[in-house]
């Protein structure tokens, strides 16, 4: 069929951008990870100005479009960090919106997590001697990583989705790329129909990989099975 | 005291012949025939997972049966031609576990019925809506929502929705099994006092007490049948099945003899 | 100074209104195809839920923006199905909505107890009436807050519609950077994205707001469920 034809044709482009969309994606969840975390442990064990900037930084980053953040970062930023001559480039802007975004639902996750798990735990920790440092680093954190797979995996999910946004910054990730195709073949719907079949095909493999991930660090008693968006 | 009852009759209210149900290979009933006249009581009793809630639901099809036949009045419930919603609409049914529609306050729980399934204008079902509250000794709970009532006050509530119904019989599906030991007699007396009044009653109850001064007659069901049944007296200390006597002596001796 | 305040104008005057009549539509949009998706999920025959699972698993798997181009672009010179930016945004983002949207409130629908139903059957209740006046109540309350978390998705991803050319709150903001960014320099941008974020900040809290006071409108005993936290 001529659809398949116009298919194969146009595949190893897109698949190329594909693989920046990956890329930035991944780039995008691990920062969120490790902001994310010290943001959930700054609301629920630091002390009140902490807190108190942790919370804001959260609700700015949830109550505002990732389209602004990144036209803020990309736009708004350069000509102060060019007084530290300092540039940006739209992968790394992307990279940062994507990923300050994400820390903070990663953030609300690994808070509610924390939360879940019963004031014993702690109390056991500290009773065996353990630093608060110490039990949060060996006792709670493990725990809550366990129990905060299902949301993360959505988190996850959603990275690789809202990914599509450094199209703003005319980075050539998948949605880009699809974009530039269509300008040159003018066969533009059947361009963004593949593009849309790849994002569902890599929606769903990743999210086969996080069940698997799941499994594999359950441990009995730990977490329920949430439902997977 | 049966002597003494209302409103008993020869009309047959319920009949139901030689019901099968299974759950995939789970035989739980297998071909229970029973009737029921009009102001009579009968308590069904036996072991836990013998086919009593099933036998109960079939009744009404809230559960289909896989064969046999149930009769309200004349009119064939088990037909395919039969409304169903119509039939059910009298036959009451209480619930274990209450059900009461926990977006609605009490009044309204009795009322719902009467105005979506009979058609009766709000005025008309409030009104009787409050009477069948006082019935139960509700009244001034009307107002509340289910999640506000103790466990004894949902189910007489929701008894209250039963006979909003002007059932032709009500079925008590274990009224009693969930709930706290020192709520069981505000909702057992409710329903002596409507068995007294002549209402005609399917109960399946561990309640042996309620069973033997109230039934008209007891159905002893195991393994998905009717061993044996009879009069309270009759079961109660003449009983001609050695399984009967068994599992009365062992229901007494975990429950108590309340008679 | 005077540059700044006189750019700020237009994003209220211009961007808000559109911001906010998109949202709209776009929640009315998926409430209307959302509900009977959500039942028929629930009780429809299995190739009716076959179908209305796939619908929501393919609307929620491609990104926002991709349907957004797809409905707009795709359709203009593929098939040249002219559509007006907004239209096409309100479209490819409604559809995105009610698979969100039938999701929670199929959610709410099996959250109630299977006896909600056999009660209703129990005094005469048609399986329609029941649906109609017992669990779709229900069903409503319980969808209030995950409904509000779609509410703020929605909002925010109003701003992808500006790949298209629909002038709401971040396409205005886009116009006056660039000229703002000749007036005054490029030093300036960042003050407008940081009121462009804060309008957005303010709408999603009244949102949420507005929401609140409903939920505690038709708050009902047995009904206190704490809505999770979800984008």
């Amino acid at each position: 069929m001529e659809f398949f034809k116009f298919a194969g044709s146009i595949l190893p482009r897109l698949i190329e951008a594909a693989g920046t969309t990956l890329e930035l994606t991944a780039c995008a969840i691990t920062l969120g990870f490790i902001v994310g975390i010290f943001l959930a442990l700054g609301r629920v064990y630091g002390n009140r100005p902490i807190r108190a900037v942790t919370s804001v930084y959260v609700q700015f980053f949830r109550g505002t479009p990732l389209l602004a953040q990144l036209l803020l970062i990309y736009y708004g930023l350069p000509p102060y960090l060019a007084m530290v001559g300092l540039k940006i480039t739209p992968f790394v802007a992307a990279v940062f919106g994507l990923g300050l975004n994400s820390a903070a639902y990663q953030a609300e996750y690994f808070r509610g997590a924390i939360q879940s798990i019963e004031s014993g735990q702690m109390m056991a920790a500290r009773s065996i001697g353990l630093s608060k440092v110490k039990a949060i680093r060996h006792v709670i954190l493990p725990q809550a990583l366990r129990i905060v797979i299902p949301s993360w995996s959505n988190e996850l999910i959603y990275s690789i989705k809202y990914s599509s946004l450094a199209y703003f910054l005319s980075l050539t990730e998948l949605t880009f790329a699809g974009k530039k195709i269509a300008l040159h073949t003018a066969r533009t719907f059947d361009t963004y129909v593949i593009v849309a079949l790849i994002y569902l095909v890599i929606v769903l493999v990743v999210s086969r990989l996080l069940l698997m991930l799941e499994n594999r660090v359950r441990v009995p008693g730990l977490g329920g099975n949430a439902e997977h968006r | 005291m049966t002597e003494n009852k209302q409103g008993m009759t020869d009309q047959v209210v319920l009949r139901v012949e030689d019901l099968h149900k299974a759950y995939g290979e789970n035989q739980v009933l297998r071909g229970v025939s029973l009737s029921i006249r009009r102001g009579e009581t009968k308590v069904v009793i036996g072991p836990s997972g013998t086919g009593k809630s099933t036998l109960l639901r079939c009744i009404n099809q809230l559960t289909v049966p896989d064969s046999g036949r149930v009769w309200l009045g004349e009119i064939e419930a088990t037909s395919r031609e039969a409304d169903i919603n119509r039939i059910r609409a009298q036959i009451g049914f209480v619930f274990q576990s209450f059900n009461l529609f926990t977006h609605l306050n009490a009044l309204e729980n009795v009322r719902i019925g009467p105005m979506k399934v009979r058609g009766m204008s709000k005025e008309e079902a409030t009104k009787l809506a409050m009477e069948e509250l006082d019935r139960v000794g509700l009244g001034d709970k009307a107002e509340a929502y289910p999640a506000e009532l103790s466990g004894g006050q949902q189910q007489r509530v929701s008894i209250a929705r039963a006979l909003a119904m002007s059932p032709l019989l009500i079925l008590f599906d274990e009224p009693t099994s969930a709930l706290d030991p020192e709520l069981i007699g505000e909702v057992l007396s409710v329903m002596i006092a409507l068995a007294r009044e002549g209402m005609t009653m399917l109960v399946v109850s561990h309640e042996m007490g309620f069973a033997r001064s109230v039934a008209d007659e007891i159905i002893f069901m195991e393994h998905g049948v009717i061993v044996e049944q009879g009069p309270p007296a009759q079961l109660f200390s003449a009983s001609k099945e050695p399984r009967t006597r068994e599992f009365l002596h062992k229901i007494t001796e975990l429950y108590g003899d309340q008679g | 100074m005077s540059v700044i305040l006189g750019s700020i104008g237009p994003l209220i005057v211009k961007g808000v209104p559109t911001t906010i009549l998109m949202t709209l539509g776009l929640l009315g949009t998926g409430l209307l195809l959302g509900f009977p998706i959500a039942f028929a999920q629930v009780y429809g025959y299995r190739p009716l839920r076959w179908f209305c699972r796939a619908y929501e698993q393919t609307f929620r798997g491609i990104p926002a923006l991709v349907l957004i181009l797809l409905f707009h672009s795709g359709l203009a010179r593929s098939f040249h199905i002219l559509l007006p930016a907004f239209t096409s945004a309100l479209i490819a983002l409604g559809l995105r909505s009610s698979a969100y949207q039938s999701q929670i409130f199929r959610g709410a629908i099996q959250a109630i107890s299977q006896g909600q139903m056999m009660a209703a059957r129990s005094i005469g209740m048609s399986k329609f009436q029941a649906i109609r006046h017992i669990i779709l109540p229900q069903a409503f309350r319980l969808s209030i807050p995950p409904w509000s978390n779609e509410f703020s998705s929605v909002l925010k991803d109003t701003s992808l519609a500006s790949a298209i050319g629909v002038v709401e709150l971040a396409k205005e903001g886009t116009l006056i950077m660039t000229r703002i960014q000749y007036a005054l320099g490029a030093e300036w941008i960042l003050i407008i994205w940081i009121v462009v974020a804060l309008i957005y900040l303010v709408l999603t809290y009244a949102g949420n707001r507005s929401l609140a006071f409903l939920e505690d409108r038709v708050r009902i005993p047995g009904f206190e469920i704490r809505g999770r936290v979800e984008r």
